[in-house]
């Protein structure tokens, strides 16, 4: 199989964030590291490949720092990486970054794609289903369980409320891999050696622009939420302000 | 109890850093934060080797790592440090057998051993198949090792070893010894000898490695004492490349060069323990005693020694990666880092007050473990005559 492996780099998960000065993302000056589902999504390929042979390209879209991330991936033994290389990359909205990252792989013919569900920054989880739309391919969300068949591939979807869905898809096809579906391997020192040699195809801006259309997601401004402490007394005997208290967290706080 | 380890980089220091040198590092960091740091405790309270973790330590390529071929990872002398950071900062112990492992006893074959030493034991030694440990410290000499009473004669195509070593870490778990001997060259009559390094399987009739019971320091590595008592061995087993003390003392270099890096992670491990303890434990007025004069003037002078002592590491790290290191730049690395961390130590210890001498933290075990590091591999006053003797030209031991 020849498997492509979107990764992203996110801030490290507890580093302290500050905001940029037009207050519209945060300061680039903090340490990153692989989006955790993304990690799962590379090692759940690189098994794949351990199975049944063949390959698995890493891709990321960002400015230079964000090689670190192919280079882990490498190191852990992908066999290619593509780097959509510019700072423009960072502030995309889903829509683009699959358009980008779509245009970046005509030619490639993948038998898969897989990436991690969502994104530890922004969040958004559409990244990889509009790349299937884009690519005219299926595609299967929070997957937590591939199988290779005859006619593609048998996959167990994780649902609500501890249900699952078992379901088939025919190749190529794009997933979207759940966290903790398997157990990370660590780059070894041999591999970081190795990762060096091996292939990085470095895409332009200005090769996928075109393809590009106008944002249609902005964030216009981020905050840090204002810490506010309120203090209520609820009075009566025990037995009402027991019901006073559960109504209150249940409809008003909506913690229960 | 304990906290999980932030990192610490007060300066930017990652940015002096390589992609490849951050990644060897993170590697280790994880590798130590999964493996080692749920069981140190354990281990040390109980005076055990964590041997479990050797198969995939040697998987990850973690034995011999700055060496070429034979399955060692290649990596440069910057990021072996880094590595041996990591270890560190999980335990000096179980860092010491990896340095005994890589640096006393692989360096050695591959430094001054045969074609066929080398094909026999670094593969094997590399991914920790086997087991070695490096016995040149006697009960009697320790910082003058040129003392040595150990002694090798040849007969016929073999050599005969007698001697007594101490203070050898792995020695009952080795399966190769590299021992330093002083032996006569054929028809040399009177004189010492020339020292000379000998491969000596610890199987063989004669050899005998006991443990050193009731250490309070590097309780997660096995520490022993070794004798040899006619130990017969090859002669094909001598380092052929060995010839004089100078021998033992470069592979001591190669250890003290990554015991330099190694301490700065134990530094690491009490000064974030401390932030994060101080930040927490409230006292007076109901607010952290991060918010004490003295609580900050202790936890300012941690940073500062651990970001020089970084900044000192990483330097003699690239001058040996450029082969321009001197053994006195190595000395001034092993000495300044190990004090500052064993002061790092006491420091956080001070911050941790009662809970600093229990083992739910792991300031204590730290700084027990760097006693040891501050006096084994050059103590730290011989480490000062070896910088002296560089500056003046005048050795004064």
């Amino acid at each position: 199989m020849k498997i492509l492996v979107c990764i992203k780099q996110v801030p490290q998960k507890d580093a302290p964030l500050k905001l940029n000065d037009s207050a519209t993302w945060i300061r680039d000056d903090v340490s990153w590291e692989v989006n955790e589902p993304d990690a799962y999504a590379l090692e759940e390929a690189l098994r794949q490949k351990e199975k049944h042979g063949g390959e698995v390209i890493v891709l990321t879209a960002g400015p230079a720092r964000a090689q670190q991330v192919l280079r882990e991936a490498l190191a852990k033994g992908a066999t290619g990486a593509i780097h959509l290389e510019d700072e423009k990359f960072v502030h995309l909205d889903s829509a683009n970054t699959a358009r980008a990252i779509a245009a970046s792989i005509e030619g490639e013919n993948f038998d898969l794609i897989v990436t991690g569900l969502q994104s530890d920054d922004y969040g958004a989880a559409q990244t990889g289903v509009l790349l299937a739309e884009i690519l005219g391919i299926p595609h299967a969300t929070i997957i937590i369980g591939i199988e290779k068949t005859d006619t593609g591939l048998h996959l167990k979807r994780e649902l609500e409320a501890g249900h699952y869905q078992y379901i088939d898809l025919p190749t190529p096809a794009v997933l979207t891999i759940q966290s903790g579906i398997n157990k990370l391997r660590y780059a070894t020192l041999i591999g970081i050696k190795q990762a060096k040699t091996k292939p990085v195809r470095k895409v332009a801006w200005a090769e996928v622009e075109g393809r590009l259309s106008k944002n249609l997601q902005q964030i216009e401004r981020l905050y840090i939420p204002h810490k506010q402490k309120q203090t209520r007394l609820i009075d009566g005997p025990p037995a009402e302000a027991a019901k006073k208290l559960v109504e209150y967290l249940r409809n008003d706080a909506r913690v229960i | 109890m304990a906290f999980k380890f932030k990192g610490v980089d007060f300066i930017g220091f990652d940015r002096l850093l390589s992609d490849d040198e951050r990644l060897s590092r993170d590697t280790a960091r994880q590798f130590i934060e999964d493996n080692l740091i749920p069981i140190i405790e354990e281990c040390n309270r109980e005076g055990r080797f964590p041997r479990e973790l050797v198969p995939q330590m040697g998987q990850l390529g973690f034995f011999g790592a700055n060496l070429h071929g034979y399955g060692c990872a290649g990596m440069s002398n910057v990021e072996y440090g880094l590595v041996m950071q990591e270890f560190e900062r999980g335990d000096s112990g179980v860092r010491s057998f990896v340095s005994v492992q890589s640096a006393l006893v692989m360096y050695p074959i591959y430094t001054f051993g045969s074609a066929e030493q080398k094909d026999e034991w670094l593969p094997k030694l590399a991914t920790g198949e086997k087991l070695g440990c490096f016995g040149l410290t006697e009960p009697d000499f320790g910082s003058n090792p040129g003392g040595m009473r150990t002694r090798a004669e040849k007969s016929g195509d073999e050599y005969i070893l007698n001697g007594e070593k101490m203070w050898i870490t792995s020695g009952t778990i080795a399966d190769v010894a590299v021992i330093w001997a002083k032996v006569k060259e054929d028809g040399e009559e009177t004189g010492d000898g020339l020292v000379r390094g000998f491969l000596v399987e610890t199987g063989r009739p004669g050899f005998t490695a006991f443990d050193v019971h009731g250490k309070w320091s590097l309780r997660a590595s096995v520490t022993s004492g070794l004798s040899l008592q006619d130990v017969r061995i090859p002669a094909k087993n001598l380092l052929p490349g060995t010839g004089g003390l100078k021998s033992p003392l470069m592979c001591l270099n190669q250890a003290r060069y990554g015991i330099s890096w190694g301490a700065i992670g134990a530094a690491m491990s009490c000064y974030d323990t401390a932030l994060q303890y101080s930040l927490l434990r409230k006292q007076f007025r109901d607010e952290p005693i991060a918010g004490h004069q003295l609580v900050q003037e202790k936890l300012t002078w941690m940073i500062s020694e651990i970001t020089k002592a970084q900044l000192l590491a990483l330097q003699v790290g690239r001058l040996k990666d450029e082969g321009r290191v001197g053994h006195e730049h190595i000395s001034m690395a092993k000495r300044n880092n190990v004090w500052m961390a064993l002061e790092c130590a006491r420091l956080a210890r001070d911050i941790l007050g009662g809970n600093g001498i229990t083992d739910d933290y792991p300031v204590m075990r730290h700084m027990m473990n760097l006693e040891s590091v501050k006096t084994y591999e050059g103590t730290h006053d011989i480490h000062t005559l070896i910088i002296g003797q560089s500056l003046t030209g005048i050795p004064a031991y």
